[in-house]
C-alpha cells in the first residue's frame, strides 16, 4: 500500500493512528528496559558467584570438615549435610501444617474464623526471621538447656508456614468451581472432593509454593544463630548443635582468612546450585502434569 | 431476538406487553400449569410439589409443581433467568451450594423425600446425576479414571467391576469406539463434544435413576449436539432424563414432555405450561407459551 492510499483509507483518523503507534513503541521500549533492569542483578549475582565460587570447589571441600581456624584446607561437609538435615526437617514439620492451613482457608475459611486465621498468617509472614529465632530460643533452647538442630528446624518451619499456606490457598481457589460441582454431583462428600479433585488439580501450584518456601528458608542464617547455633564438627544428631551453610557463610565471609572468603563464595555457589537443582528436578517430575485453568 | 425486561421495576409510562400485565395473583396468572401431563398410571420417577428456591432474599423460582415420568425425557424451556437451572438443581440438592440458598416445598424421589431430615445429600446425588453446561472432566484424570471417579467415590474397589462398568458407561455414552485405543489419555485432551460425552459416561457409570442435564449442548457445535441428542433418546430407555435447554428445537427433538417456565412480575420463575411435547408445540394452551415457541420473544 502506498502512503497516499493508506492516508485515504484511514482518512481523518490518520493522526490518531500515528500517535497510537508512537505511544505503543514507547511503552514497548519501556517494558523491555524494565525487564533488562530486573535481570541485571540476577546476572551479576550468578556471574560473581561463578567467578569467585568455582576456585573454592574441590573434592576436599565436599568431603572434609573444617580445619581449626587459621589452618588452610579442609571443607564444609558438616555445613552441607547440616543444612540438608535442618531444612529437610523443617519441610517435614512445616509443609503438612501449611497445606492443611491453606486447605482450611480456601475450602472452609469463607467465614469469620477463616478471616481471623488469614490475618494471623499475614502477621506471621511479617515477623522478622531473627525474631522467630529468638522465639524458639526462648521456647525450646532455653527450656532444654542446649542448642539443637531440631530447634533450628522449628524456627525455619515457622518461617515456611505462612509462605506455603498462602500460596496453597491461592492455588486451591484457582481450581474452577465447575470441577467441584462435577465431583459433588457424582455424590462425593466435601472432604473427598477436596482430597481427590481439588488438591490434585492444584498440585503443581502447591509444589511451586513449597519450592518457594524451601528457597526462602534454605538461605536463612538469622533464625539459626540462636537455635541450631553451628558446629565445627560433623554431626547428624538432631539434638545437638549443627552447622548450616548460611551460618558458615556468615562466619567465613566476616572472618580474617582469605581461604575462608574463598570457601564462603564456594558455599554460596553450592547453596544456589542445590536449590536450582531441586527446583528443576521437582519441575521435571511434576511439571509435565496436565493442568487446566478454565 | 429481542430481550424483554421482565423485572418488576419497569418505568410505568412504558406499555407492558399483554403477557406481562399483572392479572391478579400469581395463581391466576399461571392457571395452565398442571403438574401432571402424562396419562394415568405412567410411572413417576420424581415428584416436585410447590417448590420455591431463594438466593438470599431473592426468590428465583416460586411454587413449581411437576411430576417427572420415569424413563422419559422431560425438557424445561424458557428465557434466561426464568429459574430452569435453579429448579433442577433443587432435585439433586446442588442448589444448597450457592451462598444463602434456600429451598421450600417437597421433592419426592421414588416416593422418598429428598429434603427429609437425615438424608445425606451425597446419597441423593448418587441417585440423581448431573451433566453441566460446560464439559468439566477432571483435568488430572485419564479417560478411564474420569468415568471411574464416581464409582471410587461410592467405595467400589474391585478392579474388574470398575473396568466393566467403565466400558459399559463409555459404550452407553457412544464414546467407546472413539476412545478405546487411548483410555489412558487425559480426559481434557478430547474434543469438546467428546468431553461432554465423557461427562455423561461419568454420570451414568454410577447408575443414577435420574440424569439432570443443564444445557448440555450449549457449548458444543451442531454435529456434537446432534450426537448428544441421539444419545439422550437411547439413555431414556434406562434413565429418567430432565434437560434444561434454551433451544426449543432441541426440546422438540428429544423430549417426551416439555415444561415452559417464565419469570413473573415478582421476579421469580413460575411454571406456565407443562404438557406432552407434541401437544405443547402444536397446540399450546397458554398465550405466553405460544408467543415463546413461535419466537415472538425470548
Amino acid at each position: 500500500m502506498t502512503g497516499q492510499e493508506r492516508s485515504t483509507f484511514l482518512g481523518r483518523t490518520e493522526g490518531l493512528y500515528r500517535r497510537r503507534k508512537a505511544f505503543d513503541r514507547v511503552m514497548t521500549g519501556a517494558m523491555a528496559l524494565a525487564v533488562v533492569l530486573a535481570v541485571i542483578p540476577l546476572a551479576l549475582i550468578l556471574f560473581y558467584l561463578l567467578r569467585n565460587g568455582i576456585p573454592g570447589l574441590s573434592w576436599d571441600f565436599f568431603t572434609q570438615d573444617p580445619n581449626r581456624p587459621g589452618k588452610p584446607g579442609g571443607g564444609v561437609r558438616n555445613a552441607i549435610v547440616g543444612s540438608g538435615i535442618i531444612v529437610g526437617m523443617a519441610l517435614v514439620i512445616g509443609v503438612p501444617v501449611a497445606i492443611a492451613c491453606g486447605v482450611f482457608l480456601s475450602e472452609y475459611g469463607q467465614n469469620r474464623m477463616g478471616a481471623f486465621v488469614r490475618f494471623l498468617i499475614e502477621v506471621m509472614a511479617g515477623i522478622p526471621s531473627i525474631t522467630v529465632g529468638l522465639f524458639i530460643y526462648g521456647l525450646v533452647v532455653a527450656n532444654q538447656g542446649h542448642f539443637s538442630a531440631f530447634a533450628g528446624s522449628l524456627a525455619l518451619a515457622i518461617l515456611l508456614v505462612p509462605i506455603v499456606a498462602r500460596i496453597t490457598e491461592e492455588m486451591l481457589l484457582l481450581v474452577p468451581r465447575s470441577l467441584r460441582e462435577a465431583s459433588y454431583a457424582l455424590g462425593a462428600p466435601r472432604w473427598r472432593t477436596v482430597l481427590r479433585i481439588v488438591m490434585p488439580t492444584a498440585l503443581p501450584g502447591i509444589i511451586t509454593g513449597v519450592m518457594l518456601g524451601l528457597s526462602r528458608i534454605a538461605g536463612e542464617a538469622a533464625p539459626l544463630l540462636f537455635t541450631a547455633l553451628g558446629n565445627q564438627f560433623y554431626t547428624t544428631d538432631i539434638t545437638q548443635p549443627m552447622d548450616s551453610l548460611p551460618r558458615r557463610i556468615y562466619v567465613y565471609a566476616t572472618g580474617p582468612y582469605d581461604y575462608w572468603h574463598e570457601q564462603a563464595w564456594a558455599m554460596s555457589l553450592v547453596l544456589v546450585g542445590i536449590i536450582l537443582v531441586i527446583s528443576l528436578a521437582v519441575r521435571a517430575l511434576f511439571g509435565s502434569r496436565v493442568t487446566v485453568r478454565q | 431476538m429481542t430481550h424483554l425486561n421482565l423485572s418488576p421495576v419497569r418505568p410505568s409510562d412504558e406499555p407492558l406487553p399483554d403477557m406481562l400485565r399483572e392479572t391478579g395473583g400469581a395463581s391466576a396468572e399461571f392457571a395452565h400449569a398442571a403438574p401432571r401431563p402424562m396419562p394415568e398410571g405412567t410411572p413417576i420417577a420424581l415428584s416436585a410439589h410447590n417448590v420455591g428456591a431463594w438466593y438470599g432474599s431473592k426468590k428465583a423460582i416460586s411454587g413449581i409443581s411437576m411430576e417427572i415420568a420415569k424413563n422419559a425425557v422431560t425438557a424445561l424451556i424458557g428465557p434466561s433467568g426464568c429459574g430452569k437451572s435453579t429448579y433442577i438443581r433443587c432435585f439433586n440438592r446442588m442448589h444448597e451450594f450457592a451462598p444463602h440458598a434456600r429451598v421450600e416445598g417437597t421433592i419426592l424421589l421414588e416416593g422418598a423425600d429428598v429434603y427429609a431430615p437425615g438424608v445425606d445429600p451425597a446419597r441423593v446425588r448418587q441417585r440423581v446425576g448431573m451433566v453441566f453446561q460446560k464439559p468439566n472432566p477432571f483435568p488430572t484424570m485419564s479417560v478411564v479414571e474420569n468415568v471411574a471417579a464416581g464409582l471410587r467415590f461410592m467405595g467400589v474397589r474391585n478392579r474388574a467391576e470398575i473396568s466393566d462398568r467403565v466400558e459399559e458407561a463409555l459404550k452407553l455414552a457412544a464414546l467407546w469406539d472413539e476412545v478405546k485405543s487411548d483410555l489412558k489419555k487425559p480426559g481434557i485432551a478430547l474434543s469438546g463434544g467428546q468431553q461432554q460425552r465423557l461427562c455423561i459416561a461419568r454420570t451414568i457409570a454410577v447408575e443414577p435413576e435420574v440424569v439432570l442435564m443443564d444445557e448440555p449442548c450449549s457449548a458444543l457445535d451442531p454435529v456434537a449436539t446432534l450426537k448428544i441428542e441421539d444419545l439422550m433418546r437411547g439413555l431414556a430407555e434406562r434413565y429418567t432424563i430432565i434437560i434444561v435447554t434454551h433451544n426449543m428445537q432441541q426440546a422438540a427433538r428429544v423430549s417426551d414432555y416439555t415444561a415452559f417456565l417464565l419469570m413473573a412480575g415478582d421476579g421469580a420463575g413460575h411454571l406456565v405450561e407443562y404438557r406432552s411435547t407434541a401437544d405443547i408445540f402444536t397446540n399450546p394452551h397458554d398465550k405466553r407459551t405460544e408467543d415463546y415457541i413461535t419466537g415472538r420473544f425470548g
